[in-house]
């Protein structure tokens, strides 16, 4: 049996959560960029989570928590999507196979570690990975997975697993797809709107979240051993950083992105400005990725005083950055 | 980031996988390009993945001293830890972490080989010797 849903353009991505909806949106008539998605869904955030563990680690997120990009548009879209989940994957497997059967195009939260097409040693125990399923070929499902180039084959026992993947985050089969999509672009209202919640989340007056978020982990950072149990620590922040999501630096070039749009869309000149600024703000995220790559390759000796100054030093800029974006939004 | 400071440098740990990054073109816009690795995320990986394969080889030899059971071995393998077993299983954490004792894990019935096997992606038989 095939069948794949007609004309699906499958588009690559920096972000599975963005390029995921992104696709699905644009599939169904609302042409939408990535970048469109991640900002008008305010996806931008920092969070410092010490009490929930990865491997034994601090979660430590520079986006807002999964399933909130599709939820963020459902209203600026005036959008509604239908979420699922299965207690067995039994029944999630009969589900899926019904909406393809329909010619539907359906989202799907995933692990990481059992997607056969991903390579070996990016294979982690990560729960919150975003995909398309838009067809079937015999026991292959056809996979448009925004973090490759190019569609992907998944067999669907191996999907299975992948969807029903227990421990943090755990997927229990989602799936979800859009039922009605009011609008086919967002307007200048809803884009200020999604800006000014950004501000507020990246000011938060809560000590793990924003640029304060960024602040407790620099303390943390600096009162890490030098030796390497604090090497495997700065090495866990900047792999949340840079190789799980596309981390800190791409996301701010992402939603540097977004505010180019929105200086077109909106007609205010001065977003293209603040695009400028973050895109600096990201560069700096990068020189902070670098910095502890050579303290944990052993290219220098490895200070975490010097890594938490690197992290301070983002943390003004970036509420500099979003004092001053609030202030044009309000 | 500008378009030409995307890393092309690769990164082994994605086997040949591009990534999207978003970069300043010449007109100051910002475009999608793809990546083929940066050296940075290669150094965390390779160190994340290192640190993993030194747990399994630990474990591997635990076993062969007579110290630990193969079960403790294969959570190893599949990058696991005892918290994440138990939920994969549905047992208790103190359960799971008797049965990494070689004495606790030869009496285990089949049904519980069963339910570890399918956790780990494994058949029974595998899950009682080490590859």
């Amino acid at each position: 049996m095939t069948t794949a849903s007609t004309a699906f353009q499958h588009r690559h991505a920096a972000h599975c959560e963005s390029g995921v909806i992104s696709s699905l949106l644009s599939h169904h008539g609302a042409p939408m960029t990535e970048a469109m998605a991640f900002g008008l869904s305010s996806g931008l955030s920092f969070a410092y989570l010490p009490f929930v563990k990865l491997s034994g680690l601090p979660l430590v997120a520079y986006r807002m928590p999964p399933r909130a990009i599709i939820k963020g548009l459902a209203k600026p879209m005036q959008a509604r999507f239908r979420f699922e989940t299965f207690r067995s994957p039994e029944a999630g497997r009969a589900r899926l196979d019904a909406l393809l059967a329909e010619g539907r195009v359906v989202g799907l939260q995933t692990s990481v570690f059992w997607l056969p097409y991903f390579p070996q040693d990016m294979r982690f125990h990560f729960n919150a990975h975003n995909l398309l399923v838009y067809g079937r070929n015999g026991d292959d499902y056809l996979v448009s997975d925004p973090v490759f180039e190019d569609p992907q084959r998944c067999a669907s026992a191996d999907m299975a697993r992948a969807r029903f993947a227990k421990g943090v985050l755990a997927p229990k089969g989602l799936l979800y797809y859009p039922q009605e999509i009011g609008r086919q672009q967002p307007d200048a209202e809803a884009i200020r709107r999604a800006i000014r919640k950004t501000c507020r989340v990246m000011l938060a007056p809560v000590p793990i979240a924003g640029v304060r978020g960024m602040r407790m982990l620099a303390n943390k950072i600096e009162r890490l051993p030098a030796d390497a149990k604090g090497s495997a620590f700065i090495g866990h922040v900047v792999r949340m950083q840079e190789e799980i999501g596309t981390g800190g630096a791409g996301f701010r070039f992402i939603y540097a992105a977004f505010l180019q749009e929105a200086a077109t869309i909106t007609g205010r000149h001065d977003f293209a400005a603040f695009a400028d600024r973050l895109t600096t703000i990201g560069d700096g995220w990068r020189g902070f990725a670098l910095k502890a790559a050579r303290m944990i390759r052993g290219r220098e000796p490895l200070v975490p005083a010097t890594i938490a100054q690197l992290l301070r030093e983002q943390a003004d800029a970036e509420e500099g950055f979003f004092r001053d974006l609030k202030k044009a939004v309000a | 980031m500008d378009l030409d400071a995307v890393p092309q440098e690769g990164n082994r740990t994605h086997a040949g996988l591009r990534k999207a990054v978003y970069a300043r073109d010449a007109q100051g816009r910002m475009v999608v390009a793809p990546s083929a690795g940066w050296e940075v995320e290669e150094i965390v990986t390779t160190q994340a993945v290192d640190a993993m394969a030194a747990e399994a080889d630990a474990a591997r030899l635990r076993v062969q001293q007579g110290t630990a059971s193969t079960l403790e071995y294969w959570m190893s393998a599949r990058r696991m830890d005892v918290a994440l077993l138990a939920q994969s299983t549905g047992l208790w954490q103190w359960r799971v972490r008797r049965h990494l004792q070689p004495a606790c894990f030869a009496k285990l019935s089949p049904a519980l080989l069963e339910r570890y096997a399918q956790a780990l992606g494994l058949n029974p038989e595998q899950l009682q010797r080490l590859p």
